[in-house]
């Protein structure tokens, strides 16, 4: 393998002034959550403000990459061929054994720039810059130099071994999972709340998740599908305790007591409302859904105001202006769709309205909530303490 | 109680299954073809399973093709009779109340430039002989039809057909997709007039994986899987010598007191015909008693949702099927049911229960028992 070593660069972390060594370690950690996945050992390690992933021995390079660009927070991931090699003579046939193996076709045009760390190198970069770019020009005439956008910028550092590096592939962005508190991600089968949680964890908020099971009219499919979609999920977020709620219960007696129209409101209040509660007791800050607006029924502005009505706590929707299909659109670069397009679909059905309210009054809602008065909160009691959790990713 | 009512998915093997394949899987495990003992040993099982079921058929030997099963013999029914026949004509006859894996090969042969006519049923799940007649053609090369329908348990009057076809059509051959029915009624293709005849050994207490397709040694047919020349150059591969040595102990138990294992299915069926019979809000769909399958018994829940009463027939460990999905935007709902003239509003309310020798009285009291209950509290909930 011609790298042995990545160079992370990382985005906005290098702006977060003193708490920055916060933001760097919980980056570290990510990586090597992260690489955990990928046969090989690596050493992740902090130097001068930069990080680096070093392969001890044998590893798999495109996995490396490919779990590199999941991990949020890292800008760009510079794979380095690394030589012991100081002496220019020997520096610049390594250069030049480095361009012949990572571009066999060299019609491009291109500009050295280095730095020397070692200050008491002989040459200054500037010298370095010049030097290495003649030989190049030299050895394969068909390259070219453009200082001002250079198809290739060929980077020397010139540290305690000399670093070469070219090749910039782009990470997520975003910042490091675990720098910004934990929210409960309201999971469904779904095709938009798994893209909502990938949304938040990208901010760097470290995930935990609850989904609403009622056998029999959804079935232990329709659990696995969620169960794997926070596994998906936690690829990028890292692990999600995921909580299984049995709705049941709660659902029917909804039915029986509640006008029938209002049915998804308020079973979507009491959804939220055990959310939270669940989160509290995890130290959530927040709650995440997959809403947009207008989706559905229970979708439009006023039946999101009717919803948002019992949260206490911040509710994230990060998809919530966006149209269908840039939701799609997202949930299959993150490779959620196939899994969430699976047909197990849950038989809640024969619970909705065939007209339910897309106007919802909150009064007016409160009020058919009053009716659930004499059984609910030990209802909502036994759905909390019972539920199951499963550790995903 | 764990009662597993959905043999006809698939069932329980046998014990006697289980240990040939153990058996073949840890210490007869060579490759058939293999010049030394260890191959000759392995060699054996197959001989044997061959025999046994050639005898269950009363056919040769020879006539044997093993296969992955009944997907893989119905694939090759089709496709390799079609395919070896092409010059005597392009013209296929099947019904409508057919298993996918003989619609989607019919499908495939219809890209292929061939006819197909798919024949509708009566209320009882029968296809008309004069509907037949009349679909008959000179260049009609291949009849496929289904022994016992998987959902509702309708037999087919497969002799009448045969004959029918014969006579108008002395070469025109004839298939028979038996997946349902072979173990439970004595299949005598010779004298049926059946050419071909596929089988899958997972629903008779065999391993899953493994089928034949029997041949009568006059059909042209061609290979679908080409290779090492397996099976005299009909069906590469080296053979699955544990399935096939388990669907040998399968059919070998099957067919052993064979009248009185049958019996015992009826009887399964007559009792737990009357325990759901009695009970609210149900019809059953299923020809009664020995007018239909042995194992096979439709019901549709008047007010519940099939997929709802599955799933809450599962929770107390009661396994079941239901001929179609619970949304109303699904496509699939059955062509079978509306076939036989099930309600429009029970369609999405009927399930199967299917039996097995493992199943007993008990099991069908449970469940009624718990259908009882489940029932009234299932209706209460319902769109409004």
């Amino acid at each position: 393998m011609l790298y042995q070593s990545i160079l992370i660069k990382y985005a906005e972390i290098g702006t977060k002034g003193k708490n920055r060594f916060l933001f760097e370690d919980a980056l570290i950690k990510q990586i090597c959550h992260a690489l955990r996945q990928v046969d090989g050992k690596f050493d992740v390690s902090k130097e001068h403000g930069r990080i680096y992933v070093q392969a001890l021995g044998e590893y798999d390079y495109e996995d490396t990459i490919e779990a590199l660009k999941k991990v949020f927070g890292i800008a760009w991931i510079c794979p380095m061929f690394q030589v012991e090699e100081k002496e220019f003579e020997g520096l610049t046939r390594e250069v030049l054994s480095y361009l012949e193996q990572v571009y066999p076709d060299r019609h491009m045009t291109f500009k050295v720039d280095s730095r020397r760390a070692d200050k008491n190198y002989p040459r200054t970069s500037e010298e370095i810059n010049r030097d290495l770019g003649e030989a190049i020009l030299e050895a394969f005439p068909e390259m070219k130099v453009d200082v001002h956008h250079p198809d290739m910028v060929l980077r020397v550092e010139v540290r305690a071994l000399v670093n070469i590096y070219s090749e910039m592939i782009p990470g997520p962005g975003g910042m490091p999972v675990g720098t910004n508190g934990k929210a409960m991600l309201l999971l469904s089968g779904g095709i938009d709340s798994p893209v909502a949680g990938y949304m938040v964890a990208k901010r760097g908020v470290k995930l935990e998740a609850v989904y609403f099971h009622a056998p029999p009219y959804t079935s232990e499919r329709a659990k696995q599908k969620v169960v794997d979609l926070a596994g998906i999920v936690s690829r990028y977020s890292g692990p999600i305790d995921l909580h299984v709620v049995n709705f049941t219960d709660i659902q029917l007696y909804i039915y029986e007591k509640c006008p029938h129209e209002e049915l998804t409101i308020i079973m979507r209040r009491y959804m939220m409302r055990i959310a939270e509660r669940i989160g509290r007791e995890s130290g959530c800050l927040a709650l995440v859904t997959g809403e947009s607006i207008g989706q559905v029924a229970s979708q439009t502005v006023q039946s999101l105001a009717a919803t948002n009505d019992v949260c206490t706590m911040p509710v994230f929707r990060p998809v919530i202006a966006f149209d269908k299909q840039e939701i799609v659109d997202i949930s299959e670069k993150i490779d959620t769709y196939e899994t969430s397009i699976q047909p197990y679909e849950d038989c809640c059905t024969i619970f909705v309205a065939k007209h339910p309210v897309t106007k919802p009054n909150v009064n007016i809602i409160r009020r058919s909530e009053e009716n659930l008065a004499e059984k609910i909160d030990g209802m909502v009691e036994a759905a909390v303490t019972g539920r199951e959790i499963i550790h995903c990713g | 109680m764990e009662a597993y009512f959905d043999n006809s998915a698939t069932t329980r093997v046998f014990d006697s299954v289980r240990d040939a394949v153990v058996k073949t899987m840890t210490e007869d495990y060579g490759n058939p073809s293999a010049k030394h003992t260890k191959g000759v040993q392995a060699e054996r099982y197959i001989r044997e399973a061959r025999t046994v079921i050639a005898k269950s058929l009363k056919v040769q030997e020879k006539e044997i093709l093993f296969t992955s099963g009944g997907s893989e013999s119905n694939n090759m029914a089709l496709i390799g009779t079609a395919l070896a026949n092409r010059r005597a004509g392009n013209h296929i006859i099947s019904s409508n109340i057919e298993h996918p894996s003989v619609y989607n090969p019919l499908g495939f042969l219809e890209e292929q430039g061939f006819q197909v006519t798919y024949l509708p049923v009566d209320k009882r799940g029968h296809i008309s002989l004069d509907n037949l007649r009349q679909a008959l053609r000179p260049e009609t090369i291949l009849v496929s039809v289904m022994y016992v329908n998987n959902e509702v348990g309708t037999v087919e009057p497969v002799e009448e057909i045969s004959r029918l076809v014969k006579e108008r059509n002395p070469g025109a051959l004839f298939h028979v997709d038996a997946i349902q029915a072979y173990g439970k009624y004595d299949i005598r293709p010779r004298r049926q007039g059946i050419d071909l005849l596929s089988v899958s050994a997972h629903k008779l207490h065999g391993p899953k994986g493994v089928g034949f397709l029997y041949i009568d040694e006059k059909v042209k047919i061609k290979p679908l899987i080409y290779g090492g020349g397996q099976q005299r150059g009909l069906r590469s591969g080296t053979e699955n010598v544990p399935g096939i040595a388990g669907m040998g102990a399968a059919v070998k138990e099957m067919f052993t007191d064979h009248g009185r294992k049958l019996d015992y299915l009826y009887e399964l069926k007559e009792y737990a015909s009357g325990k759901l019979s009695r009970l609210e809000g149900v019809t059953l769909n299923n020809p009664p008693g020995r007018e239909g399958a042995p194992q096979i018994i439709s019901a549709s829940f008047e007010g519940v949702k099939s997929e709802v009463l599955l799933h809450a027939l599962e929770e107390r460990g009661i396994y079941v099927s239901s001929g179609s999905a619970c949304s109303s935007n699904h496509p699939g709902i059955s062509g079978t049911l509306k076939g036989v003239g099930v309600r429009n509003d029970l369609l999405d309310s009927t399930l199967r229960f299917s039996f097995g020798l493992f199943n007993t009285k008990e099991e069908i009291d449970y469940a009624a028992g718990v259908l009882e209950e489940l029932l009234p509290a299932l209706r209460r909930f319902r769109r409004k």
